[in-house]
């Protein structure tokens, strides 16, 4: 099943606000093998100029994860979500994620393309706090793999 | 300047961890089952999971955590995790393309394992550290 390419910018309505946890912070880091005191100490952080513990750079997919089903989860948009393989992934900071934010997330649509029988969907999320400041955007290619 | 490589090794138990610390719960990164309905050549690491380690390695290099400005990569390959106890490896190098005048370092980053590219237009951009 092909992608609607209809969909191209297309912008969904603000979501709601994810808190950044030290927990959370601590597990992703945890789990990726990112050591630095900073991830896991608030005075570490703090003596880099961070108000909390300071999230490795890829740890904003997490929120914009979450933030995107809203359009994979979209019936009309038609992600086959067990067949979807990541193509491309950017950061783009204003500043780090630290534990304390409340973070929204804004998706944009940017591409839809068919080829070759795979679906691919570009996506830009606008990451600010609950005040509107700017944090990180993030753009994601996704691939819906065809049938074999 | 080439930057001094890092290697990770990448296990099944690793695959697990990521998924519950991120969330992303796609068989794919579990399943040999699912992984080879979908004409995967097995279960593949996430690609978000290579990418965090490249991320490791950037804040390696910069020697600060909150260095990365912009970082982008292509995943070309993937990252095929077997069941066994050694799993595989990620290798990860970088060369210094510019230094900014205002203090920013570009990095062009290669990504292979077993010798071939998993990444491709891998790029970041680096505050210099404090």
């Amino acid at each position: 099943m092909s992608l609607d390419p209809s969909f191209v910018g297309r912008t969904y309505p603000p979501t709601a606000p994810y808190q950044v946890g030290r927990e959370k912070i601590r597990e992703f880091a945890t789990a990726v093998g990112a050591t630095d005191p900073a991830h896991h100490d608030p005075a570490a952080a703090r003596a880099l100029g961070h108000p909390d513990v300071v999230a490795p750079p890829t740890f904003p997919v997490i929120v914009t994860m979450a933030a995107g089903q809203q359009i994979v989860e979209d019936p009309a948009l038609g992600v086959d979500y067990s067949r979807v393989v990541h193509g491309d992934q950017r950061f783009a900071y204003t500043r780090p994620v630290v534990a304390g934010d409340e973070l929204v997330c804004v998706n944009t649509i940017e591409e839809v393309t068919n080829r070759g029988g795979h679906g691919f969907l570009t996506t830009r999320t606008d990451v600010s706090t609950v005040a509107g400041e700017p944090v990180v955007a993030v753009w994601s290619k996704i691939v819906v793999r065809g049938e074999a | 300047m080439e930057l001094p490589t890092q290697t990770y090794r990448v296990t099944r138990a690793d695959l697990v961890r990521y998924a519950g610390a991120s969330g992303d719960f796609n068989p794919i990164h579990w399943s040999d089952r699912t992984a080879t309905k979908v004409g995967l050549p097995g279960v593949i690491a996430h690609g978000m999971f290579t990418m965090a380690l490249v991320g490791r390695a950037l804040t390696t290099w910069a020697g600060a955590p909150d260095a990365v400005v912009d970082f982008n990569v292509r995943f070309t390959r993937p990252v095929v995790v077997p069941d066994t106890d050694e799993g595989t490896e990620v290798v990860v190098s970088a060369v210094v393309k510019e230094v900014t005048e205002d203090g920013l370092t570009r990095l062009d980053i290669t990504a292979t394992c077993l010798g071939e590219k998993v990444l491709s237009q891998a790029r970041a951009l680096l505050r210099t550290a404090r």
